[in-house]
């Protein structure tokens, strides 16, 4: 039985699938073509479809922080957005954030903090806060706490957390001037 | 270039990996033709499954199977298959296994897919009917159904028996001091989900992927449930995003992608949801009545703890939540008692500090309330009743250098500025609160093996199936093995989380720098024999008439002990004596005639600033001071972090975490991280951690007493004392939430 929008249903439920269609994503500067089903959310089509597994599910509703990417430069929770929804943006994932093998000053910084331990939210507290960093809404440490508070660590690296931002802060101040 | 590693603040060697998104956990293994299972749990606390339809899951386009307790295969169905190192008494939980309903949250079908979408989908079109049973979900309600466990977990959990005679001493005590605290359930809530990703190999054989703080734990529970030889079962657990304690046994989404793996002939994944990690073990209620007498000047005349804390109905759950007293104050009349009762819940699980966090948090909140009691400073009356031995054992400590935390903290933090009165110092419309408290958690060593390669190019590399799950355990391993055979730390790899790697126990307790290092060393130390033997050959050796004992490895190089000057280098040796490669594999295990004489622990003395809103009452942590003595420090950096983020997790013990249960639905209602409040970066100010020097030549060869679990051992209790001096309010149930202070 067909219902008007092609869907196959028994009673009142379908059983096929959605329609997919074709997108482009320009993922860490590289083009990414695929082909990808309206309820996939970016953060799945990430990890299962691009194998980009770098960028983690913590929670899938927007409570944890870990899968927070950059999109045109901007972070955002990668699992409360369909991948459909950025057919052609420029997306950042935790892979594209050093240049070659030289890692990106906040990541240098974590590691000399030691601003982690198990690594899981890792990706996502980079991400967020290259993105802070980028749009210069970190001036202090109260910034970096506040605006940082949407990455959940369970393992309790807060305090090295904030250390190691404010090291990429003045590197990155210096760098500038 | 030095070699000398151990002690020296070293970055993780793992760090690279965990900051550029390489390092891969258990849901990340992109095998071809990877299936996906999404599980579907129980909705009611109690009863059994009278119908499950899977007929509309099945029909949509894409699902593979739909696995339940009718059309599973076969699997073990002894007690004894579902075991695994940290079970206890009683019948383990197995999934898919029977139509009853033990708890809510219960896995009861896995839908496997193509894609995960398509899994996710057709477990909401699984229809299943229930006989709903009465439950009882609540501990209060239960209170004289507590009982003695009558199979005792392990030795040492049980109540030591009484001293002297408690209720005497007490009823003739000058200051009296008696009153009950109340701990909730808490989740682990690791950041990474349980996952599996199980790879069907062919010929039998399966590897699975798996989130877990024991791969051979794994290995065994899933080769004893399906009947594989263990050969064919490998569990490979390279990065752990997290545990606490709940990596400890294998959970049920292991099982669950073993069983689709071995029934669809294909590799299969599984992930929990944030939602279903309430259904795994907690940390449970427990309601603790701590009953001081005390002489008029502060010395402890009578000490009773009694707990009572919740199982399932099918385990004894247990762990040492009293007879800390008797190890840390001097009092010759002490009782204690331990009860569980059951609920209609899942088994609790170890969490950071089992026993210890919860004990210590009734223990030294009751101390605090003691002082005011008497008149005198919390940490004079910590001081008053110091013990100088284990009573509980009648041992003398192997080492005990808590005086020196006590000292060295309270300097730091400037405890004598303190006024004792409540409320009496503030900063504007905030109320400042000063509180202390003791942390103590065992320095525990068990066996375990580890494998050593050495090749003539200089690279080591060291192997024993433990577990990293945040702690530090490649970084202090490879400090370990560089120093003892002297070479740069880039040349040496530790390998772990891998089932084919020699013996380990699970990683937890605190116990794995003691328990794995020793191993590290003894193996490094057995290659280093071998090449001295080498050496000895060698043409005008400069070792020939010296014993092993006299030389030493460093920089590359063995050397004379006695002129380091003289030293030939290993590639060398191993070249003249032919070698391309060298391997060992040795065995650690505690030496017990040393250890057994002493009583052994690591201690803390933690200090707390709080700071409480007058009007609105809201509490922020804005300073904890905590002196830790854990024996010898092998990486002061990581040694850090883990008590700093320890000191964390009591943040959130003390003020914001509380798993909420719907006693009308028997169902965990904080199931998410919006309701389950767990510390976040704008809670979190200054923690400063110190680390006393103690020396300790008992407890193992490398001298450490591990320090997963003590930084959150008492802390929750001393910023409950914080709160207390800030606002005058005596808070004894956890956590302190804003509503409790008015």
């Amino acid at each position: 039985m067909n219902n008007k929008s092609g869907v196959e249903t028994a009673g009142n439920v379908s059983t096929s699938l959605p329609p997919k269609s074709w997108i482009t994503l320009k993922i860490n500067g590289a083009e990414r073509h695929l082909e990808i089903a309206p309820w996939t959310i970016l953060l799945d089509a990430l990890r299962n479809l691009l194998d980009l597994t770098g960028t983690k599910k913590g929670c899938d509703h927007g409570q944890c922080g870990a899968c927070t990417v950059l999109i045109d430069g901007k972070p955002i929770n990668s699992c409360l957005t369909l991948a459909i929804m950025h057919d052609g943006a420029e997306v950042t994932t935790i892979e594209g954030i050093a240049k070659g093998d030289a890692l990106h000053p906040v990541q240098q910084a974590f590691i000399e903090h030691d601003a982690f331990q198990c690594g899981y939210c890792t990706p996502g507290q980079i991400c967020s806060a290259v993105g802070l960093l980028n749009a210069g809404k970190l001036r202090t440490p109260d910034d970096i706490r506040e605006l940082m508070s949407g990455n959940i660590c369970r393992c309790g690296a807060y305090p090295n957390i904030v250390a190691a931002i404010e090291q990429a802060m003045q590197s990155e101040g210096s760098a500038a001037q | 270039m030095t070699t000398n590693y151990m002690g020296k603040a070293t970055s993780r060697v793992d760090g690279r990996a965990k900051v550029t998104g390489a390092a891969k956990y258990a849901a990340e293994y992109n095998v071809p033709n990877l299936a996906y299972g999404y599980i579907v749990t129980s909705a009611i606390a109690r009863g059994r499954i009278t119908k499950i339809d899977a007929s509309e899951a099945l029909a949509v386009e894409g699902v593979l199977q739909v696995f339940t307790h009718e059309n599973r295969h076969k699997i073990a169905e002894d007690d004894q298959s579902y075991e695994d190192e940290a079970a206890s008494p009683g019948s383990p939980f197995r999934p898919l296994y029977d139509n009853q309903i033990k708890f809510s949250g219960q896995p009861v079908a896995l839908v496997v897919a193509e894609e995960f979408e398509i899994a996710r989908y057709a477990a909401s079109l699984v229809h299943i009917e229930y006989k709903v049973e009465s439950h009882e979900t609540d501990l209060s309600k239960v209170r004289a159904n507590g009982y003695e466990p009558k199979i005792k977990r392990m030795e040492g959990f049980e109540p030591v028996k009484p001293r002297g005679n408690a209720e005497k001493a007490f009823q003739r005590a000058v200051h009296q001091h008696d009153a009950e605290y109340d701990l909730p359930i808490e989740h682990h809530n690791p950041m990474e989900l349980f996952a599996s990703t199980a790879v069907w190999e062919g010929n039998g054989k399966i590897t699975i992927y798996d989130k877990n703080q024991g791969a051979q734990n794994c290995q065994r529970y899933i080769a004893n449930i399906f009947g594989f030889p263990m050969d064919d079962v490998r569990v490979i657990s390279p990065f752990v995003g997290g545990a606490f304690g709940s990596g400890l046994r294998p959970q049920y989404q292991i099982f669950l992608a073993a069983l689709a793996a071995r029934e669809l002939k294909c590799s299969v994944r599984v992930s929990l949801t944030r939602q279903q990690m309430f259904g795994l073990g907690y940390r449970p209620n427990t309601l603790q009545r701590v009953a001081i007498g005390a002489a008029k000047d502060g010395a402890l005349e009578a000490f009773m703890h009694d707990a009572l804390a919740n199982t399932s109905r099918y385990e004894d759950y247990q762990e040492m939540v009293v007879n800390w007293a008797g190890s840390l104050y001097q009092c010759d009349n002490m009782k204690f008692s331990y009860n569980i009762a059951q609920l209609d819940l899942c088994t609790p699980m170890d969490m950071r500090a089992p026993g210890g966090a919860p004990g210590m948090y009734a223990i030294e909140c009751a101390m605090d309330e003691l002082a005011y009691k008497v008149g005198c400073d919390p940490l004079e009356l910590r001081l008053k009743n110091y013990s100088e031995k284990d009573q509980n054992e009648g041992k003398p400590f192997s080492s005990k250098e808590l005086r020196a935390c006590y000292r060295q903290a309270a300097e730091k933090f400037g405890w004598a500025n303190r006024k004792p009165q409540p409320g009496s110092m503030r900063d504007g419309s905030e109320l400042i609160g000063w509180g202390m408290a003791t942390g103590i958690w065992e320095a525990m060593q068990q066996p375990a093996s580890a494998r050593a390669v050495l090749t003539s190019d200089g690279k080591l590399e060291v192997s024993s199936a433990t577990a990293d799950i945040g702690t530090g355990t490649y970084t202090i391993m490879t400090q370990i093995a560089a120093e003892t055979l002297g070479l740069p730390l880039q040349d040496v790899t530790f390998k772990l989380g891998d089932s084919t790697l020699p013996q380990s126990p699970i990683e937890g307790g605190s116990w794995t720098a003691a328990t794995n290092g020793s191993a590290v060393k003894k193996v490094c130390d057995a290659v280093g024999a071998k090449l001295f033997a080498m050496a000895q050959k060698m043409e005008a050796s400069p070792f020939a008439n010296l014993k092993f004992e006299d030389v030493a490895f460093s920089e590359g190089q063995m050397r004379l002990k006695n002129d380091s000057d003289r030293g030939v280098a290993i590639g060398e040796i191993m070249r003249h004596g032919g070698a391309t490669t060298l391997a060992e594999e040795a065995t650690s295990s505690p030496d017990e005639a040393k250890q057994e004489p002493y009583a052994r622990y690591t201690h803390s003395a933690i200090f707390v600033e709080v700071k409480v809103d007058e009007e609105l009452r809201t509490i922020r942590v804005t300073r904890i001071v905590i002196a830790v003595a854990g024996g010898r420090i092998l990486n002061p950096k990581t040694a850090r972090s883990q008590v700093l983020g320890a000191a964390v997790g009591a943040i959130g013990m003390a003020l914001e975490e509380e798993s909420v249960v719907d006693q009308n639905l028997g169902r965990i209602m904080t199931h998410n991280l919006a309701d389950y409040h767990v510390p976040v970066n704008a809670d979190v100010y200054d923690i400063d951690v110190i680390f006393v020097e103690e020396h300790d030549t008992i407890v193992n060869p490398l001298g450490v007493k591990g320090l997963g679990e003590i930084g959150i051992v008492g802390t929750a209790a001393a910023i409950a004392n914080a709160v207390f001096h800030a606002t005058g309010k005596r808070v004894r149930d956890m956590p302190i939430t804003v509503d409790k202070l008015f």
